[in-house]
């Protein structure tokens, strides 16, 4: 085997290594989605976020628009401090209501924008007003079980 | 009695501080090689030709394994998640297994019986020819001109063919997923993306594959290195070179993966 055709075979066995790698990167993984173009930082106050976790999605009905990127305990306001990067192609006006939802029964949790009617738009580094913190399963339960149990209170 | 117990007692001993002792070599040899890599990386030539007999001569086997472990674990996946009506996260099933730890691993511990004992040999087979020490006479010195360009290809080389064995793993699964089972084509792609996260996936899957590769190449000539400068030394040293980087493999996954993904 002579010095060329040595090269040649090297250089293939590097393309296809670096090719198997872009593959795995941008066909496998989420690279092409979670990079894609310019975002821009919103932040959003919860009671209680439940089980939310940092990159877990944010939807506006029903499509991905962006992805929490901190999740922080405000000790002042006793609440939970949420900042997300929006995607900067989509803007939202400033009473857009921003929910914890959970996709199915089990699934992930996400935060859902549901938008409002203001003609002004949010800004960069704006934050969310109107909340509504996770559902807790154990507290919505709990409320079942006593509103029952003084339904039968009432009717003796 | 007594002196059997003490024969005993010296053997262990001998054997705790012999294994010491070359640990300690291995790790001067490993510092020794890396301060010699001057000449591996200046004369890219030397390493390129290394890399051919590592990296590329790998290639055949490190594809067919990877086709088909994905196919292996499309077939036992869907078996397994179809029990429970959710076949659709095949995809994520696939690939997260093969980026984060089949890949790397696997391809390693090919690469470690494939390229690491074949590095062994041919060290050995020059230090046992005193092809070494006529270097040594010629003012060549051997660790840069004949260790350290292989150390390299080794180096280089097993992030490519980790890569290689996860992309073709994922492929293996999609034929059989997709072609022969028949989920959905979309959904296996789509639950394959929402699950695999570059950072955390991919690019730990890239590091576990180097860090395995600076491993098998540091024992690999290494024990080429030490070997006894005999036809049954070299063997010996082959047969050491799989042996210790597969278990050197295993052990260093487990400390990464817990290093990496502690279930956050």
């Amino acid at each position: 085997m002579n010095k060329t055709m040595l090269d040649l075979w090297v250089g293939i066995f590097v393309a296809i290594g670096i090719v198997s790698l872009a593959f795995l990167s941008l066909k496998v993984g989420n690279m092409s989605t979670s990079s894609a173009g310019d975002i821009y930082h919103l932040q959003a106050k919860f009671d209680n976020i439940g089980g939310l976790k940092v990159r877990a999605p944010v939807k506006s009905a029903g499509v991905v628009v962006g992805r929490i990127s901190d999740i922080r305990f405000d000790p002042e306001a006793y609440v939970a401090l949420v900042s997300m990067d929006v995607d900067a192609r989509y803007k939202f006006p400033r009473d857009t209501f921003a929910t914890i939802n959970t996709s199915g029964l089990l699934g992930e949790q996400y935060i859902g924008f549901e938008v409002g009617g203001d003609t002004e738009m949010l800004k960069a580094g704006d934050t969310i007003k109107k909340t509504q913190s996770a559902v807790v399963l154990e507290k919505l339960i709990s409320q079942f079980m006593f509103n029952k149990a003084s339904e039968g209170v009432d009717k003796k | 009695m007594l002196e059997k117990l003490k024969g005993h007692l010296r053997f262990l001993g001998k054997q705790v501080t012999d294994r010491v002792w070359r640990l300690g070599f291995a790790a001067r040899f490993f510092l020794a090689v890396l301060l010699q890599s001057g000449t591996a990386l200046r004369r890219f030539n030397l390493t390129i030709r290394e890399l051919y007999f590592t990296g590329v001569l790998s290639l055949i086997i490190i594809a067919v394994s990877g086709l088909f472990v994905g196919m292996v674990l499309g077939l036992q996946g869907y078996e397994t998640l179809q029990r429970f009506g959710s076949a659709s996260a095949l995809g994520s099933l696939v690939a997260l297994t093969l980026v984060r730890e089949l890949g790397p691993v696997v391809a390693a511990l090919l690469f470690a019986s494939r390229a690491g004992s074949a590095i062994t040999a041919e060290i050995g087979l020059m230090k046992a020819t005193e092809q070494l020490s006529a270097m040594e006479m010629m003012a060549v010195n051997p660790i840069a001109r004949v260790v350290a360009p292989r150390f390299w290809a080794g180096v280089i080389s097993m992030p490519l063919l980790a890569a290689l064995f996860s992309a073709l793993g994922v492929f293996g699964g999609y034929l059989i997923g997709v072609q022969l089972i028949g989920v959905d084509e979309g959904t296996f792609w789509s639950q394959m993306q929402a699950s695999v996260d570059f950072r955390e996936d991919v690019v730990n899957g890239v590091i576990k594959s180097c860090v395995f590769g600076v491993i098998v190449s540091w024992i690999a000539v290494f024990e080429g290195y030490d070997c006894e400068p005999t036809a049954e030394g070299v063997s010996g040293a082959t047969t050491r070179t799989v042996v210790t980087s597969s278990l050197a493999i295993l052990a260093a996954d487990f400390i990464l993966t817990a290093l990496m993904f502690r279930g956050t």
